[in-house]
């Protein structure tokens, strides 16, 4: 199995391919519904985001609270479809690489080839397994939103599809 | 008459849910290890081994088998002839609070938004049924499942092909975002509300006495849905869902509802006795 890092470099998305299965490692960004509102407005109102987007790795994910001496409770993806109204945009000022579960709108796909982003399906359901591959979690911004706020982890040799390629070829149902 | 104090059934639902959430259902985990061995796309075969993998850690290591710990449903059936000291909606909704205690909250008011941090309420179901004897039988909703479930309305004219069609047009529609492989509750009969509890009942009520056309739907419905080839996570594969369970109830001459209740594969429950 191939292994990259994040942030990906433009020739490394260049060489993934739709189907791929792939390591990775490096930092990531989770934000769901209430962030990425949060995110799209800011950007709107001309606001400061809360982390540097440019080149940046978007994990679709709430996490469970960590309990005594835990990095990070369980912590799997969840359904991407309902961040579409938001990535394009998001894709536009800088976002590059995003990780969630299911399948994207045809104008996510759209908007993945015109910026050469990649999106990467992890398991659904599988929220133990990441647990063990998150190595920090630092809280990041909306702590007000629970377990929506926006942390950046550090995420170590994990199994990933990608699930869209820069391309625009996507391979899921 | 026999008499139990509703405060008395917190702890034991509590623990249950606890337990449950990180130990998924045992039946579920077994239909998951036969369909890694018989699935043939690659992608879906791997996809199947992670979530095997990720069950079996859960359940070793006491974590939340999935983020979404999901909302509490609980099915209550209470004999007519028992007595309940207290509040029993109270109770069960503490039981809920208790169980969730360290787990994600994930319920929210649906106009503010604003989560009500207990992961109550609890949607909760009563029946009353013959006995002394309270029942207590919970399921974990996740939302990405949840959101792709439906019901028809069809016309008695669609028969049973119509039912299958349903459920097919269901899972289509729904494709990698429940979370497949999946398990799919089915209601049919009643009326609107009556089929969607129903599509629920089907999942929870698992080993209620069936009457051999029940199975055989079943069985069609299966086939159907996993000739789709939508597979583990929409990868693409032979196992979109591990199994079907369908409850009927009988209904106007003039109605056939259907309601189809989508159940991600993280299938996490448990059933109490008092």
């Amino acid at each position: 199995m191939k292994h990259y890092d994040l942030p990906l470099s433009p020739e490394n998305a260049a060489m993934l391919r739709c189907g791929d299965i792939v390591e990775i490692s490096g930092f990531v960004f989770t934000a769901r519904d209430a962030a990425h509102k949060r995110m799209c407005e800011a950007l709107n109102s001309g606001e400061p985001l809360p982390f540097d987007l440019n080149g940046a790795a978007i994990y679709y994910c709430g996490p469970t609270p960590a309990c005594d001496g835990e990095i990070i409770g369980s912590c799997g993806p969840t359904t991407s479809s309902r961040m579409d109204d938001y990535a394009p945009a998001l894709m536009e000022a800088g976002v590059k690489v995003m990780l969630g579960k299911g399948k994207r709108s045809p104008a996510v796909n759209e908007a993945i080839k015109r910026n050469g982003a990649i999106y990467f399906a992890a398991i659904g359901g599988a929220g133990a397994l990441y647990k063990h591959k998150i190595k920090s979690c630092e809280l990041v911004a909306y702590p007000e939103l629970g377990c929506e706020a926006v942390r950046k982890l550090y995420i170590e040799n994990v199994e990933l599809l990608v699930a869209t390629d820069s391309y625009g070829n996507t391979c899921l149902k | 008459m026999r008499t139990i104090k509703a405060n008395d059934i917190i702890i034991p639902v509590a623990d249950g849910i606890k337990r449950a959430l990180t130990n998924v259902d045992c039946d579920a985990l077994r239909l998951l290890k036969q369909a890694e061995k018989k699935e043939t796309s690659p992608l879906c075969k791997w996809a199947l081994g992670q979530i095997v993998q990720n069950d079996e850690l859960a359940a070793r290591e006491n974590a939340y088998a999935c983020q979404d710990c999901g909302q509490a449903m609980l099915f209550v059936s209470v004999g007519q002839d028992l007595h309940i000291e207290g509040e029993l909606t109270a109770a069960l909704n503490k039981a809920v609070e208790n169980g969730y205690s360290t787990a994600r909250k994930s319920v929210a008011d649906p106009l503010t938004r604003l989560n009500t941090q207990t992961n109550t309420p609890a949607v909760i179901h009563y029946d009353i049924t013959s006995g002394d004897r309270l029942c207590v039988r919970f399921m974990a909703k996740g939302a990405g499942s949840e959101n792709m479930s439906k019901t028809y309305m069809l016309t008695p004219s669609k028969g049973t092909s119509g039912i299958v069609n349903c459920v097919v047009d269901c899972v289509k529609t729904a494709g990698s975002s429940p979370c497949p492989p999946i398990i799919l509750g089915v209601g049919i009969g009643g009326t609107m509300d009556l089929c969607a509890l129903l599509s629920k009942k089907a999942l929870v009520f698992t080993s209620a006495k069936k009457r051999d056309d029940e199975i055989a739907l079943e069985k069609r419905i299966l086939d159907a849905v996993n000739e789709t080839g939508i597979g583990a996570q929409g990868f693409g594969g032979n196992i979109t869902a591990l199994s079907a369970h369908v409850m009927t109830a009988p209904t106007h001459i003039g109605m056939l509802p259907v309601g189809v209740t989508i159940q991600c594969h993280s299938d996490r429950k448990f059933e109490l006795f008092f």
